[in-house]
């Protein structure tokens, strides 16, 4: 009696110790990056060591979507990430004819393995998972809400978040959206959740929602490719942790000491504020509400 | 138990025997004794289940992401706005769906050649909807069915109710026939003898007796409605399941969980205990007691 009680426990807690065992419950020490950097760094054409020397190879995926790139044509610096992949090249004294771009896709960009490119620019969100094959510049972009709806609601074309409060508004369960439409809009109405974006769409297609709240990158993509007739009406301010998007390099690259510090001093003057106002927020249509 | 006593023909004042004294006391006796056991094993139980669960390895990990009192507080305003909403679908669709259920039964049991269509159609809907998965009939109500952009298309929430409606209309249809065919056939031919018509005989004879046959079922079949009713929430509406999905993700804490299911059981107990209460009752009339 006593004796098989114990053996059952003692199976237990084996099992247990194993669960625990696997699920590694003891949080992983970030074991800090060994910095690829050269002893005396010279972040100058010159000293680069680039694919090609004197030239800077910058990928992107094949076909190159709006509002990053204007008319999947990355050499045009136009479109936001193009802007900024021109800005970083001038930072490091390449001319714009010293840049050539390359198409890579996005799951080979992040697999482990050599590299074809200097860096790669493509919406790739920052993660520990990543950063184990592929190095990561600083952040040079931090994802926002933004709001979309139909042309025909209500909402369209509104200016500030004080327009939306009587809107029925809608997110994706457990989400920064969830978080923007409760902390930032905070409308009268209870705003809906959805188990899936593609839920939520459908019930904004439907006209059950004035607007549907994901973030910017999704926004462009459905406006853009998914529901035609639905629009951006603008984006949030910044709510909760938001994704980061970083240029990838190959696994300890020689120039990602450099390519970080340059997206370090963009971003410290201004300039990668100014280009996402600019090709985000004008040109592209995501109107900044407040 | 009272057993029956035969009423004294006699005006005297009734007292019972020394004999039936003593059966009554040594009853008594016997109830004490066994609740005092029950106590008592239940304790030892308790206890044991108690001591393993706490003196597990992994116990303290699993009360701090499951069981913490102050994330339960926080956490208990948006859980129970939502279980509001549980509570006035459950009793929409319930009543809806005892109707609908009976309706469909009375349809299936017509008699006579002339009704084949409508018991065909009323049997197809029971194959169709008992057999269909609630979420289905969810979907295509919450959110295919408004992409019609009909005039007057109702609300989500109706929509909602009404596939639960559907769906468990089905269930109950069936509980309802197998109630109304379990009566006698002498029951009717009694009933057809004394000049009832078939409508009479359905509305004073059967449909009582069936009705009050099948109260159980009935009823659990309402309490497994009581879980299904926050499904609707995939359409959008927050129930108390989805107000603990919402207040987890934020917190990363599975209490608001552990929450919801409490409330959910608390939710349940009245009526589990109302379907024991007409099990017994009906029971007891059965034993002629």
């Amino acid at each position: 009696m006593v004796s098989s009680s114990s053996r059952t426990r003692t199976a237990a807690t084996a099992v247990a110790a194993l669960l625990v065992a696997v699920a590694g419950c003891a949080p992983q020490d970030n074991l800090p990056t060994p910095d690829a950097a050269p002893t005396t760094p010279s972040c100058t054409k010159e000293g680069l060591k680039t694919r090609t020397a004197g030239k800077l190879t910058v990928a992107t995926d094949e076909p190159a979507y709006e509002p990053w790139f204007r008319g999947n044509k990355p050499d045009s610096g136009e479109g936001f990430e193009s802007a900024v992949a021109y800005a970083v090249a001038e930072k490091l004294g390449y001319a714009r004819g010293d840049v050539t771009w390359t198409r890579v896709k996005f799951d080979t960009a992040i697999a482990p393995g050599p590299k074809n490119f200097d860096f790669d620019i493509n919406q790739f969100s920052i993660t520990e998972e990543r950063k184990q094959a592929v190095d990561f510049s600083p952040p040079y972009y931090l994802v926002r809400q933004t709001v979309i709806a139909l042309k025909s609601s209500k909402i369209a074309g509104k200016k500030s978040m004080a327009d939306l409060k009587d809107a029925k508004l809608g997110a994706q369960v457990g989400t920064t959206s969830y978080q923007a439409i409760t902390d930032l809009i905070k409308p009268k109405a209870k705003p809906q959740v959805y188990n899936s974006n593609d839920d939520a769409k459908k019930a904004l297609q439907n006209g059950q929602l004035d607007g549907l709240v994901v973030d910017l990158p999704t926004a462009f993509y459905i406006t853009g490719s998914e529901l035609t007739d639905a629009t951006v009406v603008g984006q949030l301010p910044q709510v909760g942790a938001p994704e980061a998007f970083g240029l990838l390099l190959d696994k300890d690259s020689p120039i990602t000491f450099c390519v970080s510090r340059t997206i370090g001093e963009l971003s410290e003057a201004g300039t990668l504020k100014q280009l996402e106002q600019k090709w985000l927020a004008q040109v592209a249509g995501a109107t900044e509400l407040r | 138990m009272p057993s029956r006593e035969d009423s004294p023909t006699s005006r005297r004042q009734h007292t019972p025997s020394a004999a039936q004294r003593r059966r009554a006391a040594y009853r008594r006796r016997q109830t004490t004794r066994s609740v005092l056991v029950a106590a008592a094993s239940t304790a030892v139980l308790g206890t044991l289940l108690v001591v393993a669960v706490t003196g597990a390895p992994g116990w303290d990990r699993v009360r701090l992401s499951f069981l913490d009192p102050a994330i339960a507080r926080d956490a208990l305003p948006e859980v129970l706005t939502g279980l509001w909403l549980n509570v006035r679908l459950l009793v929409c669709c319930a009543v809806g769906a005892l109707l609908l259920g009976l309706l469909i039964a009375l349809l299936r049991t017509l008699r006579g050649p002339v009704f084949f269509p409508v018991r065909a159609l009323a049997a197809g809907y029971t194959y169709t909807f008992r057999g269909l998965p609630l979420i289905i009939v969810l979907y295509v109500l919450t959110l295919g069915v408004p992409g019609l952009r009909l005039q007057g298309m109702p609300p989500v929430l109706v929509l909602g109710g009404l596939a639960l409606v559907l769906t468990y209309g089905g269930y109950l249809a069936e509980v309802f026939r197998a109630g109304i065919e379990s009566i006698h056939p002498s029951q009717l031919a009694a009933a057809r003898s004394l000049g009832l018509t078939y409508r009479q005989t359905m509305r004073h004879v059967v449909l009582p007796q069936a009705v009050r046959r099948v109260a159980p079922p009935l009823l659990n079949d309402v309490v497994a409605m009581q879980k299904d009713v926050g499904l609707v929430s995939l359409a959008g509406p927050i129930d108390a399941v989805r107000a603990a999905q919402i207040a987890t993700a934020e917190t990363f804490n599975y209490t608001p969980y552990i929450l919801a299911g409490v409330l959910f059981v608390l939710l349940a107990i009245p009526l589990i205990a109302v379907t024991d209460w007409v099990t017994l009752r009906s029971a007891r009339r059965q034993s002629g007691g």
